[in-house]
């Protein structure tokens, strides 16, 4: 068993507090548990914020469960070890065309931490969660069990785990139902909009002809273009076109941020002029475009690390949704506010979800409209920023995303996820984690 | 499509290595110890792209069984195109007890163990008149240090070996690579503090898969600076070695 000392374990490096890793090295062998410490799955520390970590306790790595076990390039379904990256899944079903069913804006992640946080991608609003394409996975717990759980077998402890922050016990492998995909590209359109009006109208025109949407709003502007920003809209291109256009796919990797900046390179100096950029960089108010499947869902990949700039103070992801019903009166609120702070990201990522339910007791999307931007860590100001949005967010009804976060308050959480207490008889005792410990306390 | 057997497969540079030659779609002979470990890595390979794989399970250490087992895996592949012998052990020499068994031991699965096999298989590609031949030594072999030197000792002999014959059938369509890692982040070396200067056994495993696309035969350092690591290191004073 290897056993070692990380720091800087998940994304947004904060809270920055080192962690005791023990990598489990075969899926066949029983939890590694010893002495009364508490222990939790990890993955690739794709999370920004404490619901990867276990400070005290141990995280269980699975970074060498990375094996596949089979694949039916007839039907689609693929069987793999939990710390298998979605990267690696690409590169080897991709050629012989098929794709992930949802994918979340980077590839780095895992299997397992996928499941985990149920995540979503750009296609929320035509199919759901990623825990609306398992087929079962395998779980093993403290008492020694190791269960197959699926939507007719151990329904509940299955319903439990998905999306349940790896509480309920470490997921081995996975059997997940993938996507056809006749080429690597996405074809669709980007086109600029100059407020909030007119973003809603194109997420509602959008979402039937398209199966992924989403837009970057720059936060920075106010008045009458407060939420204006970029549509973005596409489908998986046939072979002919991308034929017919000369796609390319652009080398992987290029870029890194080799180390921490001493101090964060991300502030008002910096991001002001950048937002205004961004938005004007476009022209035409449509542009047709052909993306490689990096370039459309994993832009932020392309510079390894990017995380770093925001220097050793780490920096703060903070992910909302609220329901259709209020959406725009919510939406319109929480850019005011970010907006009057000037404290908001480069960008931020804002998209409508849509009404498919997924099987997840903790699950984050629901039917409205989610936001998502960056906070440098910037003290008392950046968590009483955070706050008041939160209060707009439990006001009209939704919920943070937990995979994103690091700072809201128990009744927060309470507030937004009413199948916590469904949820509690599924934590294995032996696991816990920062977040659980913050905000899950009774 | 390239036939390949690896002895020592599933230890985390073969199993990089195997992933590669795989995507390319190639066929495999996989030998090893444990089972379990092979079904893993035959299913994983097969999903990656492999065209066939087959296991073996064999103690490599048994090197009377050697000459059979090679025999074996060419009458399976008609033509095996590569070799890539990558079994042994790396022994905390700290805490060694009985020195004498476990260095007899240590040379048997490092040293004996693997030079038979560079031996059966280039007698199966002299009946071949090709194929590509690849040891993995280490680093440890270039000079002998307080902390290391059975280990290093037992890759020296590799490293040797590997190169005489790689001279030997310079110019021909025989290739023999020693390959000579650096510090490499894997199961052996788990319990090491990680710095600046290890690679992953993905990066080890492509760059062998490379060199085998290329035709390399001599010595190869990997990642490269350990060759210039290695020049100063061979050329260091004792005083200095001794402190490493
Ligand atoms: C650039 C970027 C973009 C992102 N975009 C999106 C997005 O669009 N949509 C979205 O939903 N998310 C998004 N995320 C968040 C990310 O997808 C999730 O945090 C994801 O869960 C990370 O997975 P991981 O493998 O890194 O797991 P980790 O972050 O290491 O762990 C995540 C959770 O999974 C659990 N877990 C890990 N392994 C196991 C296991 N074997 N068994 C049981 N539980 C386990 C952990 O305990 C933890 O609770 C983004 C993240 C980044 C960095």
């Amino acid at each position: 068993m290897a056993e070692s000392e990380i720091t800087h374990a998940s994304w947004g490096m904060y809270p920055p507090e080192p962690q005791h890793m023990r990598k489990l090295t075969s899926r066949h062998a029983g939890l590694p548990l010893t002495g009364d410490e508490t222990v939790l799955p990890y993955g690739a520390g794709r999370s920004y914020g404490d619901s990867c970590l276990n400070t005290g306790g141990t995280l269980l790595g699975s970074a060498a469960l990375d094996h596949f076990i089979a694949f039916d390039a007839a039907t689609g379904v693929l069987t793999a070890e939990a710390g298998i990256t979605f990267a690696t899944i690409i590169d080897t079903v991709l050629p012989r065309g098929w794709f992930l069913p949802v994918t979340p804006g980077t590839k780095y992640l895992t299997l397992a931490g996928a499941i985990a946080n149920d995540v979503h991608g750009k296609n929320h609003h035509r199919v759901g969660t990623f825990g609306a394409h398992i087929l079962s996975f395998e779980l093993l717990t403290s008492d020694g069990g190791r269960r197959t759980c699926s939507p007719d077998e151990n329904a509940d402890l299955f319903a439990a785990t998905i999306g349940g922050l790896g509480l309920t016990g470490f997921i081995t492998h996975a059997t997940i139902q993938l996507m056809p995909a006749a080429s690597a590209f996405l074809d669709g359109q980007s086109i600029r909009f100059g407020n909030l009006d007119e973003f809603f109208a194109l997420a509602e025109s959008s979402s039937v002809n398209y199966d992924y949407t989403v837009s970057w709003i720059d936060c920075l502007s106010g008045g009458t273009s407060l939420g204006r920003g970029h549509f973005l809209r596409a489908n998986i291109a046939s072979s002919d076109l991308v034929a017919a256009r000369g796609g390319k796919t652009g080398a992987g990797l290029p870029l890194s941020v080799p180390f921490v900046p001493p101090v964060s390179l991300v502030n008002r100096l910096t991001l002001r002029p950048l937002n205004a950029l961004y938005y004007q960089r476009q022209q035409a108010s449509v542009v047709e475009k052909l993306w490689s499947y990096d370039q459309f869902h994993y832009p932020l990949d392309a510079i390894a690390h990017w995380n770093r700039i925001y220097g050793p103070k780490g920096f703060l992801q903070y992910q909302c949704v609220v329901p259709v019903a209020v959406q725009r009166e919510a939406a319109h609120a929480l850019f005011l506010e970010i907006e009057k702070s000037g404290q908001g990201s480069f960008l931020a990522v804002f998209k409508t979800f849509g009404a498919v339910k997924s099987p997840g007791l903790l699950s984050f999307p629901m039917e409205g409209a989610t936001l998502a931007l960056d906070f440098p860590v910037a003290g008392e100001r950046t968590f009483a920023l955070l706050d008041r949005l939160d209060a707009i967010v439990v006001e009209a009804g939704g919920r943070i995303y937990a995979a994103k976060d690091a700072r809201m308050s128990a009744a927060t959480f309470r507030a937004g996820y009413a199948r916590l207490d469904e949820f509690r008889k599924f934590i294995d005792p032996r696991f816990s984690s920062g977040f659980e410990r913050r905000v899950m306390g009774k | 499509m390239q036939r390949i057997v690896i002895f020592g497969a599933t230890s985390d540079i073969a199993e990089a290595a195997a992933r590669d030659f795989a995507k390319a779609g190639a066929s495999f002979i996989l030998v090893g110890r444990n089972p379990r470990a092979l079904d893993d890595l035959c299913a994983d390979l097969k999903v990656r792209g492999a065209a066939s794989v087959e296991s073996r399970i064999a103690d490599l250490s048994h090197v009377a069984s050697l000459p059979a087992l090679c025999n074996d895996v060419q009458n399976t592949l008609g033509i095996v195109d590569v070799a890539l012998i990558a079994h042994g052990v790396l022994p905390d020499q700290q805490v060694t007890n009985d020195l004498c068994m476990e260095t007899l031991d240590l040379l048997q699965v490092n040293a004996v163990s693997p030079s038979l096999l560079m031996i059966e298989m280039l007698r199966i590609f002299k009946t071949q008149g090709r194929g590509h031949l690849v040891v993995l030594s280490s680093v440890a072999g270039d000079r002998g240090r307080p902390s290391n030197y059975f280990y290093g000792a037992t890759k020296a002999l590799l490293s040797v070996l590997g190169e005489g014959m790689a001279l030997q059938h310079a110019g021909s369509d025989i290739k023999i690579l020693v390959v000579k890692p650096g510090f490499v982040d894997t199961k052996m070396t788990a319990a090491f503090k990680k710095g600046a200067l290890w690679a992953s056994a993905s990066d080890v495993g492509g760059a062998i898969v490379s060199a085998v696309a290329k035709g390399r035969s001599g010595v190869m350092y990997t990642p490269r600076f350990w060759a210039l690591i290695m020049l100063i290191v061979r050329n260091a004073p004792s005083f200095i070695v001794r402190r490493m």
